[in-house]
């Protein structure tokens, strides 16, 4: 079996920054158009991770021009430019779906307090 | 023909340059050793013997002994044959590794599926089944086997439950996405036969 992991060990990026569920992030994609490559950014709630090793993706959540989207990226995904972590968030489970069922005032997460922040 | 015998490790994904990911299995292949070389004037068909995986002296019977210590090979868990049409690259010692088969490639893999126990119609040979509700007593059943205008008998062949899986399985056309011959490892698109651990043997398409 760890001959497996050393093959998803590979596959692993090191410079993805700590982030959890209830962080504010901004993921710059890369996207192709024609031949042409570009950087989009996508910023939003990170509303959950799943899966572990190699094959982990998060969730974003962002509310755009009044419609919730969401985008699931591979962790490790190298039409990933960067990640930035905007904002760490204060919440109390592993997966924030409950969102998706709120709006405005009430869709606000706490920001985490006493962290050290760089 | 070429082939290589290996323990399947499970599946993963990797990375192609642009970013894409493919599914790959993992399979620890070789280091394979020809334990014997079967002629067409002796045996009627041109193969090589491999044998492939560590196994301790006392687990290894008298007979199988026998045969690797004739051949001067130390003794191996698996053995398995492959054809091959030029018989004289091959020596019986030769260590076959990896590298024999470059990314890119089409191979074949075969090995024994997992056994699903005693399974049903439905499973066993993707039959429908009928309403779970509304008063119906057919759930899962096979359903009629046949009829008296079809010769009054039930004819050989009739699909119906019994045992599945743990046969012998191959699939074809596998691109090989990499290999690495330092830690004997060969990346292959898609799914392969078996449970992890499982032996598998991987040849080159006829």
């Amino acid at each position: 079996m760890d001959l497996l992991q050393s093959v998803e060990q590979g596959e692993m990026r090191t410079d993805i920054p700590d982030f959890a569920p209830g962080d504010t992030v901004r993921v710059h994609v890369k996207v192709v158009e024609g031949n042409r490559e570009r950087i989009q950014v996508f910023e939003g709630t990170v509303i959950g991770r799943r899966g572990k090793g190699s094959q982990e993706t998060f969730t974003v959540r962002r509310i755009s021009y009044g419609v919730g989207v969401e985008r699931i990226f591979p962790v490790h995904s190298r039409r990933i430019e960067k990640i930035e972590v905007v904002r760490k968030g204060e919440v109390r489970r592993a997966k924030l779906y409950y969102l998706r069922d709120l709006q405005g005032k009430a869709a606000r997460i706490k920001e985490k307090r006493n962290q050290a922040r760089d | 023909m070429k082939g290589i015998l290996g323990r399947k490790l499970g599946m993963t994904q990797v990375a192609k340059e642009d970013g894409t990911l493919v599914p790959v299995t993992v399979i620890e292949a070789g280091p394979c050793v020809v334990v014997q070389k079967k002629t067409p004037e002796r045996d009627g068909y041109a193969a090589v013997q491999l044998g492939f995986g560590a196994v301790r002296e006392n687990k290894v019977n008298k007979p199988l002994k026998g045969h690797f210590s004739k051949h001067r090979v130390r003794p191996m868990r698996y053995l398995r044959e492959v054809r091959v049409e030029n018989l004289d690259a091959y020596q019986v010692g030769q260590e076959i590794k990896v590298d024999i088969f470059s990314p890119g490639e089409r191979v074949d893999v075969t090995g024994i599926s997992r056994g699903k126990g005693f399974a049903g119609m439905i499973k066993r040979w993707g039959g429908h089944r009928g309403p779970m509700a509304h008063g119906s007593k057919f759930h899962r059943a096979p359903g009629t086997l046949a009829s008296p205008r079809s010769g009054g008998r039930v004819f050989p062949g009739r699909h119906m439950p019994g045992r599945m899986g743990y046969e012998r399985v191959t699939v074809k056309n596998l691109e090989v996405v990499r290999v690495d011959a330092e830690k004997n490892l060969l990346l292959v698109k898609g799914a392969v036969p078996g449970a992890r651990g499982r032996l598998v043997t991987v040849r080159a398409p006829e």
